[in-house]
């Protein structure tokens, strides 16, 4: 069985890490440098970047911070917010991200997808699903943080977008987020039924088993945020549990005794 | 001693700059021929089509000089798709030419054969061939190391001494990495795989500055 990722994720506000909480309430966490590195050095398999202001007050998010945060991580990130143009995708590149995860944009105009696809290809455009629960049990998905309906279905939305050439999808559940309750495990098997690509859960996350249970739904990639913020476990724990469930996960190879004589 | 990144205009090289600034070294990004020719090391990254990253190459008369530094067994390494067109033959979107620096093909991942998701996304170990030993080469000290792969298309060599390095993904074993004498390709991105990537960033400079 492959690795699955554990993947922190750092929501941005100015110049702050906060954690929002089903959007409504922000509590500030911490310096977003500082707390990279440090998933980083924990053995973080990838790193999420979202400016969760950006989109709605149509701004670009802040290049300059983002040099600064990944300048000295050597991992994957993908970086979202206010991603709108082409330009923005290359400037968000060019300070040090790998993929972006596109939401608003793309809902506003799909055809975004299949031009930012063929411009850096499929692996670096992540669609970033937002999705709500509606009252007959259906998803919705939202943008601007789960702030405006986009009146698409989230899971109908989701296959047209890999049919637009999207490389992974990062789905967050807005009703589960910051509760720490558990992953909306429909949602995620609603999707991970069809997705032939990648799929990265995100909202919910308050212990291990609560990874577990998703990652059986479907998931390839696991994304939590508070769990990680106040060290109410470490990656290094998460990963060694989900291994004695006989989950695959990268072990960071402590052994590197590199001396080659040539 | 100095060490060039190629600029063919695909991908995010700054990470691959940041990674050997982390050894003290300042890589040069370049499109330019003439500051190829007279690096003491080739770093041929890139990620994106085949097509596209030849035709990235021609528009900028990189073709030969990539091919003479490699003739000259000068230290190089391709990266992703850079490692993918040091082969002769891609068989993305069509067949197209490739620089021939090691001899071999790049064909898709079976899906048919593979039983987990394409592209492979994620963390994979890299060990080497029975019988292939990585002392006294850049994977020196490490031990089936895990590294950060994406990628859909895979590195076919014509000759078995060129395969130093392999992975097991969804069933099937195939070529992660391609050598011949100084000059190597890595499927995986060892700029975005952590420590174990470092260190052959690390021992890739070390090389360099043995031969320069």
């Amino acid at each position: 069985m492959k690795n699955i990722r554990i993947i922190p994720t750092l929501h941005i506000k100015g110049h702050n890490v906060v954690k929002p909480i089903q959007t409504e309430a922000l509590r500030v966490v911490g310096n977003p440098k500082e707390l990279a590195l440090r998933y980083y050095e924990e053995g973080a398999d990838e790193l999420i970047y979202l400016d969760i202001v950006a989109s709605l007050y149509r701004r670009n998010l802040d290049f300059e911070l983002l040099k600064s945060v990944t300048s000295n991580i050597f991992i994957p990130v993908t970086v979202g917010g206010g991603i709108r143009t082409l330009h923005d995708i290359n400037d968000a590149l060019r300070s040090g991200a790998d993929k972006v995860a596109i939401n608003t944009e793309a809902l506003r105009r799909p055809e975004f997808i299949s031009e930012a696809a063929r411009e850096f290809g499929s692996q670096c455009i992540v669609l970033y699903i937002e999705a709500k629960k509606q009252p007959d049990g259906s998803f919705e998905a939202y943008t601007d943080g789960g702030r405006e309906h986009s009146g698409r279905d989230a899971v109908e939305w989701a296959k047209r977008a890999i049919d637009l050439g999207v490389g992974e999808i990062l789905v967050s559940s807005v009703d589960q987020d910051g509760t720490r309750k558990g992953y909306d495990l429909p949602l995620i098997s609603a999707i991970a039924r069809f997705a032939p690509i990648p799929l990265i859960a995100h909202g919910g996350a308050g212990n291990a088993s609560h990874l577990a249970e998703v990652i059986e739904k479907g998931a390839d990639a696991i994304s939590a945020s508070s769990i990680f913020h106040y060290n109410e476990i470490s990656i290094a724990e998460v990963k060694k549990s989900l291994s004695e469930k006989g989950i695959n996960v990268r072990a960071e190879n402590s052994k590197l005794s590199n001396s080659p004589n040539f | 001693m100095s060490i060039v990144i190629i600029d063919y205009g695909v991908g995010n090289l700054q990470s691959l700059q940041k990674a050997f600034a982390h050894f003290g070294v300042e890589a040069l990004i370049t499109e330019r021929a003439e500051e190829i020719k007279k690096a003491d090391g080739v770093v041929l990254p890139g990620v994106g089509s085949f097509e596209a990253g030849m035709r990235g190459l021609k528009a900028r008369g990189l073709i030969e000089t990539v091919q003479a530094v490699a003739e000259e067994n000068r230290p190089m390494l391709g990266i992703c798709l850079g490692a993918q067109l040091m082969l002769s033959k891609g068989h993305e979107f069509g067949i197209h030419e490739g620089l021939s620096v090691i001899e071999g093909e790049v064909v898709k991942f079976e899906a048919e054969q593979v039983k987990e998701k394409i592209p492979e996304v994620g963390w994979n170990k890299v060990y080497p061939p029975e019988g292939v030993s990585w002392e006294k080469s850049i994977f020196a000290g490490l031990e089936s190391p895990e590294m950060y792969f994406t990628h859909s298309y895979i590195f076919v060599p014509k000759e078995f001494e060129h395969v130093f390095g392999n992975t097991s993904y969804g069933g099937v074993e195939f070529c992660s990495v391609i050598r011949k004498g100084n000059i190597y390709g890595t499927q995986f991105h060892p700029e975005k795989s952590g420590k174990a990537g470092l260190a052959l960033i690390e021992n890739f400079i070390k090389l360099v500055q043995s031969v320069s």
